[in-house]
């Protein structure tokens, strides 16, 4: 199990119906399958390859990633503020490694 | 009977022009090696495979990438669609290429109405100066492409 730290900023209160802005950034060194080793051994690919954000259990953004995607992958989108609850979000990488981290949302 | 050899001096004009000539030659075969990495065509075909037969549009699009990237690596790349983003008209879903990475997908992003903004920014990896193409997929089925250039002066795929 690959180790991951994730960092996610999103605000703790908003508006109702006001659009905001998440910002994910993830740690990981996102192999691309095409680097060699010193003994020349091509290094197998090892890349996180989707990611979710759900929104009160539903999933309101998600991407999927490939090689060209650089490492510690950030991103950042935006999402409209509906009601109070938790922000999920899940990465997911080849090996079938599972990052979580979510974030508290309160709406006003 | 006398054999008369006629040796015509060599002028530097001569050696010049051949080793030009010859300069030229190695320049060519080596910026062109036949397997270097994805063709435009790979682009185009996976942009195919992706949107089918669809007409693609210009504009609503905006790109958001530097014109010279000094590492390829890390090379900041964001993107905005115009969209009411309203729960009947929305952009459903955005994919990224780049026409001489390795592999020319880079990502896509599918966006709900509840995202009410189609713009991303994020950190892309480019292994050589080339173009970036975005295709936005809307939720009525119309699909926009837009692309812009970026010259890399660092490749960033390892090697």
């Amino acid at each position: 199990m690959a180790k991951a730290k994730a960092r996610v900023k999103a605000p703790k209160t908003v508006a109702k119906g006001e659009v905001f802005q998440v910002k994910t950034l993830i740690s990981h060194k996102m192999e691309t399958g095409q680097r060699k080793d010193k003994a020349g051994e091509k290094i197998p690919r090892m890349i996180i390859n989707s990611f979710v954000c759900k929104y009160n259990g539903e999933q309101v953004f998600a991407c999927d990633w490939h090689p060209s995607i650089s490492a510690n992958p950030y991103t950042a989108f935006y999402l409209k503020a509906s009601k109070s609850g938790t922000l999920d979000f899940i990465w997911t990488d080849d090996e079938g490694s599972v990052f979580e981290k979510s974030a508290d949302i309160t709406v006003t | 009977m006398v054999r008369k050899i006629e040796m015509k001096p060599v002028s530097r004009r001569d050696i010049l022009g051949f080793a030009g000539a010859a300069a030229f030659a190695v320049v060519a075969t080596s910026l062109y090696p036949k397997a270097a990495g994805a063709a435009p065509a790979d682009v185009d075909a996976a942009v195919k495979a992706l949107i089918g037969s669809s007409e693609t549009m210009a504009g609503r699009i905006t790109i958001e990438l530097p014109q010279i990237a000094e590492n390829g690596n890390t090379v900041p790349l964001g993107f905005e669609i115009e969209s009411p983003m309203s729960d009947s008209d929305y952009v459903k879903s955005v994919s990224v290429f780049a026409d001489k990475n390795p592999f020319p997908d880079v990502a896509t992003f599918h966006f709900t109405p509840a995202s009410a903004r189609a713009k991303i920014s994020t950190r892309m990896r480019l292994a050589k100066t080339q173009n970036v193409i975005v295709v936005a997929q809307m939720s009525d089925g119309s699909v926009y492409m837009a692309k812009s250039e970026v010259k890399v002066t660092i490749g960033g795929c390892g090697g």
